[in-house]
């Protein structure tokens, strides 16, 4: 098999140069699937039917169209998987849980309908830890996925089979959703690049509910470009999201400022880990943009607000769940699902909302000012993703304070509803990906992806 | 000692209507003691007059008209093909309420 194309660029101009078929490039997607994915355990669903439909049906109106088919259908040819949590009309869709474990939706997710309009081809949904409550893909009902860099270490979480799919060529792209880190770090474990949107630019509608006043819908694909060109279709009202307001989306400012913030680079910071990003810094630094130390003095208890914050809506948005219309009922939730549901009804129960529920409302408004103190001086932060490269298969799992305190620097921004970029920077000894992410003021996603272009086109 | 009391996990459960075996119990009051005894930092926080933050975007009363729209609808076959217990065109479950005197 010839090697598959790793952007949507090179996939179009393969297209119109008659060099590759759509359904010759499902075809090889396929392949790879039923190659990897018995050892990786990233897709959960493959809709081989489906993806053969809108592929003969791409390459006819690629046939008919040429170039202009760029017009209507920005992503022509697009091969793309969609975490579990993704409603796809007529195609299983599980959330990671048994609960879910034969429900057809009834109706596609606002997302994955914006993408098929846009001539993506659908080809696969990919494993998650349940409900997304993870962040090592280890709380999956349906087994751990593994991570393609070294199978004895995890992928990340909770978007973890869409992050495999992307690194393993099993899709071109995948979505993600991202509550305290779920897309960013699972990219950052993989060698991929994870956007984590602003929170209400992208319609939550039709994917299943985490944590409400932080869920962000997102994706992982191979490039800084595909991802923007990705999120050009995928963000904007549709009628059904009252969160999501037809944004400005600022353009990045002529002179940028980068800022470093020194609360991310503690001790607990694995040393490769933080010199990876300095040195990406300096790439920005050696083409003229200025780096400041900036401080955000709360970073330290956003990891506490966000495991009651969290848990609390997890416990409101996952009490649907009875079994009655869809779906099994609530003694098929996970061991971690029970976990985050008692400790989220906890902290609301009568007695004990003020002094938890309510603190943790009031310290998030600390954390978000720290960041717009931050931006008034720059235009966004890089930092790193995770305290430490991947880790191993159940050197957590044992532990769930443990496996909390991982997510302590993507949380922040998902607190702040803020965007962040995850993009990778090489490997370290052990061989596996190092990474940074660069965070911006709310609806700022074109600095990042500029400035993520920049990055990579400087380091090829 | 332990944060949560087994009773507290007990009424916990009871709330989120989840059954718990003796092991789960045990295990939960111990993990959830660790996680509410960490969480208890932010008492180092002073927040005297800062407003909390339930959501982020700013927005307010997001309306629209309330019109059918008919892609947006489902049939009742659609609405009910999650599940194999419906009894003519609705949903069958449990009953919430007994007859008087029954628990």
């Amino acid at each position: 098999m010839r090697d598959l194309p790793s952007t949507i660029e090179e996939t179009q101009k393969l297209l119109l140069e008659k060099k590759l078929t759509v359904v010759e490039l499902v075809d090889a997607y396929l392949a790879n699937i039923s190659k990897l994915n018995p050892e990786l355990n990233a897709v959960l669903t493959v809709a081989q039917e489906e993806a053969y439909q809108s592929a003969k049906r791409t390459d006819s109106l690629i046939s008919q169209l040429g170039e202009k088919i760029k017009g209507d259908y920005p992503l022509f040819g697009a091969v793309a998987a969609y975490k579990d949590l993704f409603l796809t009309k007529g195609i299983r869709t599980t959330a990671g849980s048994k609960v879910l474990e034969s429900y057809a939706p009834a109706y596609s997710a606002t997302v994955v309908k914006k993408l098929e309009n846009a001539g993506v081809i659908s080809l696969a949904k990919t494993n998650c830890d349940a409900w997304a409550h993870g962040a090592s893909g280890e709380n999956s009902d349906y087994g751990p996925t593994k991570n393609p860099v070294n199978k004895a270490y995890v992928p990340g979480g909770s978007s973890s089979g869409s992050a495999v799919a992307v690194a393993a060529k099993m899709s071109l792209f995948a979505t993600g959703t991202d509550t305290g880190g779920s897309i960013r770090q699972p990219a950052n474990f993989t060698g991929t690049v994870g956007l984590k949107p602003t929170y209400g630019a992208v319609s939550r509608y039709g994917i299943v509910a985490m944590a409400s006043s932080l869920d962000s819908v997102g994706h992982i694909t191979n490039s800084v470009g595909d991802s923007r060109k990705i999120f050009a279709v995928t963000e904007g009202e549709d009628g059904k999201d009252a969160t999501v307001a037809s944004a400005v989306f600022k353009k990045p400012n002529a002179k940028l400022r980068i800022g470093i913030p020194k609360e991310y680079f503690i001790a607990g910071i694995d040393s490769e880990v933080s010199d990876a990003v300095k040195a990406a810094a300096k790439v920005f630094e050696k083409e003229g943009i200025e780096l400041t130390e900036v401080s955000l003095p709360h970073t330290k208890y956003a990891i506490s607000v966000y495991y009651i914050i969290q848990p609390a809506e997890v416990s409101s948005n996952l009490g649907r769940y009875d079994g009655v219309r869809f779906g099994n009922g609530r003694e098929s939730f996970g061991a971690e699902a029970k976990r985050r549901i008692m400790l989220g009804t906890y902290v609301l129960s009568a007695g004990y909302y003020d002094a938890y529920y309510l603190k943790a409302m009031k310290v998030r408004s600390k954390i978000i000012e720290d960041f717009e103190n931050a931006f008034a001086k720059v235009d966004a932060i890089i930092a790193p993703v995770s305290p430490t490269p991947a880790f191993k298969l159940g050197e957590k799992a044992d532990d769930p304070l443990q496996m909390y305190l991982a997510d302590i620097l993507t949380v922040p921004a998902d607190l702040a509803g803020i965007p962040g970029l995850a993009v990778p920077s090489g490997l370290n000894k052990k061989g596996l990906p190092l990474g940074f992410q660069l965070m911006g003021p709310r609806f700022s996603e074109n600095t990042l992806f500029a400035l993520g272009e920049l990055y990579e086109e400087k380091t090829k | 000692m332990s944060k949560l009391s087994e009773k507290d996990i007990l009424h916990v459960a009871n709330l989120a209507k989840l059954t718990l075996s003796g092991e789960e119990i045990k295990k939960y009051q111990r993990q959830l003691s660790e996680v509410v005894g960490y969480v208890d930092e932010l008492n180092e926080v002073e927040t005297e007059g800062v407003e909390p933050t339930s959501q982020t975007t700013g927005l307010m009363d997001v309306l629209r008209e309330d019109e059918i729209k008919k892609e947006d609808c489902l049939s009742s076959e659609e609405a009910l093909s999650g599940t194999d217990r419906t009894s003519n065109n609705y949903f069958v479950t449990t009953p919430l309420l007994g007859e008087r005197g029954e628990k």
